[in-house]
């Protein structure tokens, strides 16, 4: 279920501008790939295009090829809503629909991509995609609550269980703990352990730390200089990058010396 | 050797109570504004308004003066603003109270079972009038004009927010949405008149081209506070549903619009309400009756407001005792569509789980 992706001299825009250029890298399957580097290097911005999520933003645009599971997800004739079911996202910060019970927030990709569920089935996923997220025990007695109910760290859980409840092959997370405290980013880095053996994930993260201990792979994204596009500079097992990195920006910026 | 705790100072002068007013200062300037503005009044000479206004002035002049000789410029000021805002709230209240008093005072007496329940034709034979066929004319134009305009408000907004943003397209039809707010209902009611004549020929009256006319004053309502209410709504939730593979049309329907649904909702009702009370458009467009007509695409058809106007035009103490009551009618109307618009808001409101 879980596939790789491969990425080949990608160049992402905003409108005219170049925000990321020339990236290329191999992402496993089944392990977690983690990007690193400073504010407005582009790091988000690339994770966006491995879900062709970039050009829901107007005038945003990528050149280059992403191949998921030997697929190219630009290819002329390829549907970005396909993309998007195979390639789940988590966010900064959570968004559960205000709108639904916890119950219903769950089930959103399945009903919104009208699904007809059985009663009996639409439990069993809630149930399996929540038990996944670490959430069920602390809201199995209120499914039929607003999401919105939910504390920060819960609410981030719970959108987790709302990207897997649909299967994707990929999950993507932006900053997923970077709205959370301790307790809360320990459990939700519990949960990428427990997933990546079902899930290929990629996440961004500001916290050198939570790459080194969440991640098999960092890619160290950096900019030549302000207003340049951000481009990446070392992409290495997470193991070797925070002990003896190819690159010398890599060594500034891991030990503190950036800038 | 300092301690912590600073000793209890009751009983003594504290420094946090030195110089403050008591708290019934406020009272005791009131009272004694009134007694200068009642003495005011008697050596001028002036009634009842009078005193209150020179009671309202002095009071505005002796609590101040009176917070700025014990407790300093800084506390007096505090007072003399808060006085000038109550002051302004009290001022904007009075038409209002005055307009609700005069019409329920006039109007409540006319409201009875023959009234409300028997149209004028068959009650004018023998007095009182009734106005069952105005406010049958009022329930079913307004309600045809907003079946007319509510989805087409919608439909607008929808596009100016979920799939015209920056677009030149959007940004002309923001503006010519801002230049209808502006449009005199005369003129609606004058292109609704225009319209169905050239449709159907002269002398062609009925309830729909009245709705046409009141529709052309709500739509650009409508699209303004849909537009507003959709904006407020997070692009996260958006980006949520999109990356859960999402199409956009079932984003918007599934996610956008009962996010902002009751806000939606409120906009409408208000909307409604604000072509409910029109009169000039239909005058021209929907004409006067006085029996009950049911069917909106033929024959002519009274609403309140114009009920209001041709019987206070009539001239006899009975007609102007008519127009009350139908004015009444018509404020409560309005009210009850305000209680519903509130209540269906509360409903619709995102949940926050408190």
């Amino acid at each position: 279920m879980a596939k790789s992706i491969d990425v080949s001299n990608v160049n992402i825009y905003y409108g005219d501008f170049k925000a990321v250029e020339d990236v290329s890298m191999t992402i496993k399957a089944r392990s977690v790939t983690a990007f690193i580097g400073p504010s407005g290097c582009g790091k988000s911005t690339f994770l966006r295009t491995l879900n062709r999520m970039h050009e829901v933003i107007p005038g945003a645009h990528v050149e280059g090829e992403v191949l998921l599971g030997g697929e190219d997800i630009y290819a002329a004739n390829v549907d970005p809503v396909q993309v998007r079911r195979r390639v789940g996202m988590v966010f900064q910060r959570p968004n559960p629909f205000p709108t639904m019970s916890i119950y219903d927030n769950v089930l959103a990709g399945n009903r919104l991509n009208s699904k007809k569920l059985k009663k009996a089935d639409a439990d069993a996923i809630v149930e399996k995609a929540l038990t996944g997220a670490n959430l069920w025990n602390e809201v199995k007695d209120r499914l039929g609550k607003p999401g919105m109910g939910l504390s920060g760290g819960q609410q981030q859980r719970l959108c987790i269980a709302r990207a897997i409840a649909v299967e994707p092959q990929v999950l993507l997370m932006d900053e997923p703990c970077s709205a959370l405290d301790p307790i809360s980013t320990s459990a939700v880095e519990d949960l990428i352990h427990e997933l990546k053996s079902d899930y290929t994930i990629v996440i961004v993260t500001h916290n050198m730390q939570q790459a080194a201990r969440v991640s098999e792979y960092t890619g160290f994204f950096n900019l030549k200089a302000a207003g340049q596009p951000g481009h990446l500079v070392e992409f290495n097992k997470t193991t070797k990058m925070f002990s003896t990195p190819e690159q010398e920006s890599t060594e500034a910026y891991i030990s503190g010396r950036f800038g | 050797m300092s301690t912590l705790q600073s000793p209890r100072t009751s009983g003594l002068v504290s420094d946090l109570t030195a110089g403050k007013l008591p708290r019934f200062a406020p009272a005791l300037a009131a009272v004694i504004a009134l007694g200068i503005g009642a003495l005011a009044a008697l050596l001028i000479g002036g009634g009842l308004l009078a005193t209150v206004l020179f009671a309202a002035v002095a009071f505005l002049v002796v609590l101040p003066a009176w917070y700025a000789v014990v407790e300093g410029r800084r506390a007096a000021v505090d007072r003399l603003v808060t006085c000038l805002v109550w002051s302004a709230l009290a001022v904007a209240l009075v038409p209002l109270v005055s307009l609700l008093w005069t019409v329920v005072h006039h109007g409540a007496r006319q409201l009875d079972a023959t009234f409300l329940g028997q149209d004028a034709f068959i009650t004018a034979l023998h007095q009182p009038t009734g106005i069952l066929h105005a406010i049958v004319g009022t329930l079913l134009i307004t309600l045809t004009a907003a079946v007319m305009s509510v989805p087409l408000g919608i439909f607008a907004a929808i596009y100016l927010i979920e799939y015209g943003a920056g677009s030149k397209l959007a940004a002309a039809i923001r503006f010519l949405v801002d230049v209808m707010t502006g449009i005199p209902s005369i003129v609606a009611g004058l292109f609704a008149f225009a319209l169905f004549t050239l449709l159907f020929g002269p002398a062609y009256r009925s309830g729909l081209a009245g709705a046409a006319a009141l529709s052309l004053l709500m739509v650009p309502i409508v699209v303004r506070s849909t537009e507003e209410m959709l904006r407020l709504v997070p692009n996260e939730l958006r980006e949520a549903a999109y990356a859960l593979g999402t199409p956009k049309w079932r984003t918007i329907v599934k996610v956008v619009l009962p996010t902002a649904l009751g806000g939606i909702v409120t906009g409408v009702t208000l909307a409604t309400a604000r072509v409910v009370g029109e009169t000039a458009p239909l005058l021209l467009t929907a004409a006067i009756t006085t029996k009950v007509n049911l069917n909106v695409f033929d024959g002519f058809m009274t609403t309140l407001p114009v009920m209001v106007y041709s019987s206070q035009a009539k001239g006899h103490p009975e007609d102007f005792d008519v127009a009350w009551g139908a004015a009444l009618v018509l404020v409560l109307i309005v009210l009850v569509l305000n209680i519903v618009a509130r209540i269906v808001g509360k409903i619709f409101a995102p949940k926050t789980g408190h």
